[in-house]
């Protein structure tokens, strides 16, 4: 646990300091309502139309977080020198999928609210806190499963095509579920606020079986 | 390493065909013909099996990868290879031929309202990837590593994503024929289970030939590097067959 906080802690610092990551995933996303704006030509939306939207836009960003995550370590030899260390090889899944959860959130932090100015009709203030629990679980769907693809990834010769194209199938029931969970929530008449928990449920479980297999076959990807 | 998988090949492949001639048989003149949908039904008999044996191939191929991570043996990541591939062939059959049913029944090449079909797709798309997966990796021990690692993954990816697509429907498709519902004909489900059979007889007698041929190939490879020296041998190109 000590280890995988270490190496979160310098994922960390190494965004805050050449902020290469989180920026361009807001960038794409902003970009990503403007195309929808165009393409949809709408000025609103609303209900499951707002929900896929949200959803696809989220998925393109996160797939950007999840090229770069394994990048520094393959070019810089962090994956050798955690190799050498005598540490748990899983703290760098546990590291790593925290890092991209966090960078996640930063990016839905500043995504939900441009969503809101540029596109969503019905307010978002009474079904926040459902959209955020949605968002939370979805975010460790994308975040586990995005480690996964990219440390399957990042040691192909192909390695911005095969992360994506293997990532995408992968998320797609997550996605269901994230997508028809959210748009009940968007629709204009919704007061009571509650995501329908059978959407939820099917998340929270993709969630953990995800985790536990990635957990249990991580130790392959890093042996060398 | 002197396993031939040769043995017991022709008995197999007579199996699968006197089984699938059987089965044909039975289709065509033995189940009743389906009050709704007439003669162009009788194609479930081939498409279902055939998506059916799809999705355990998969599933078996994710249980040879387990075994080459827990033994590390080359031998069972050659096992899953062939057993995905062969999966992915049958799977393209599948495909077409729920294509060709849906267009007969429902009008449409197509049908979004229908979660079997939905998931196999779903399903197909991701393991369309493993080859280039494998492609796309240099050297092979790694190669073989990062493949299982990614069969066991989408194995496991089978069962829940039908879960979540079928949830996922407004309505399921009224469907004429159900495993599970008791409507299935006494007559149909004795066709049924014996094409069934059968696609299962040709499955196993196509991976086996695959994995003889590969086999063979190796070995001739390795006897040619002994007697003929290492530098008669002709580099052996990248690819995504286990070597």
């Amino acid at each position: 646990m000590r280890t995988a906080l270490v190496v979160l802690r310098k994922d960390l610092r190494m965004e805050m300091r050449t902020w290469e990551t989180v920026p361009a995933m807001v960038l794409l996303a902003l970009v990503t309502f403007v195309i929808f704006h165009f393409g949809l030509n709408r000025d609103t939306i609303a209900g499951q139309e707002a929900a896929g939207v949200l959803t696809a836009t989220l998925l393109f960003a996160a797939m950007l977080g999840v090229n770069r995550l394994f990048v520094a370590e393959r070019e810089q030899g962090g994956f050798d020198a955690f190799l050498l260390a005598p540490v748990d090889r899983s703290a760098m899944l546990v590291a790593k999928a925290a890092g991209l959860f966090i960078f996640l959130t930063a990016l839905e932090v500043i995504a939900i609210p441009a969503f809101k100015l540029f596109l969503l009709g019905p307010s978002l203030g009474p079904v926040l806190p459902g959209l955020i629990l949605i968002l939370v679980l979805a975010n460790v769907g994308l975040a586990v499963i995005g480690t996964l693809v990219s440390a399957i990834a990042v040691h192909t010769r192909a390695r911005d095509l095969i992360g994506p194209v293997i990532g995408l199938p992968l998320l797609i029931p997550a996605l269901i579920a994230t997508a028809r969970a959210a748009g009940p929530l968007f629709n204009a008449g919704h007061v009571s606020g509650a995501p329908p928990g059978k959407w939820l449920a099917i998340l929270a479980l993709y969630d953990l079986v995800f985790a536990l297999l990635a957990y249990a076959v991580f130790d392959f990807l890093l042996e060398d | 390493m002197h396993t031939t998988y040769g043995k017991g090949l022709r008995g197999l492949s007579i199996a699968a065909i006197v089984t699938i001639g059987a089965a044909l048989a039975l289709a065509f003149f033995y189940a009743p013909l389906d009050a709704n949908q007439g003669f162009i039904q009788k194609i479930f008999y081939i498409h279902v099996p055939l998506a059916i044996v799809t999705l355990c191939g998969f599933i078996f191929g994710a249980l040879m990868a387990v075994q080459y991570l827990r033994t590390g043996d080359r031998r069972w990541d050659m096992r899953s290879y062939v057993a995905i591939h062969m999966a992915l062939i049958f799977g393209i059959v599948g495909l077409i031929t729920g294509s060709i049913w849906a267009k007969a029944s429902w009008g449409h090449w197509w049908v979004w309202n229908e979660p079997t079909l939905v998931s196999y797709l779903i399903v197909l798309l991701l393991f369309c990837t493993y080859q280039p997966l494998r492609f796309s990796i240099e050297d092979p021990e790694r190669q073989s590593r990062y493949a299982s690692v990614f069969a066991i993954v989408a194995g496991a990816f089978v069962p829940l994503n039908f879960i979540a697509v079928r949830l996922a429907q407004q309505y399921v498709h009224p469907r004429v024929l159900t495993l599970t519902g008791g409507n299935l004909p006494g007559s149909m489900l004795l066709t049924f289970l014996v094409s069934l059979l059968g696609i299962s007889l040709l499955y196993a007698t196509l991976w086996k030939y695959e994995m003889a041929a590969k086999n063979a190939r190796s070995q001739v490879r390795r006897l040619r590097r002994t007697l003929l020296g290492e530098d008669t041998m002709r580099p052996v190109g990248r690819s995504a067959a286990p070597s």
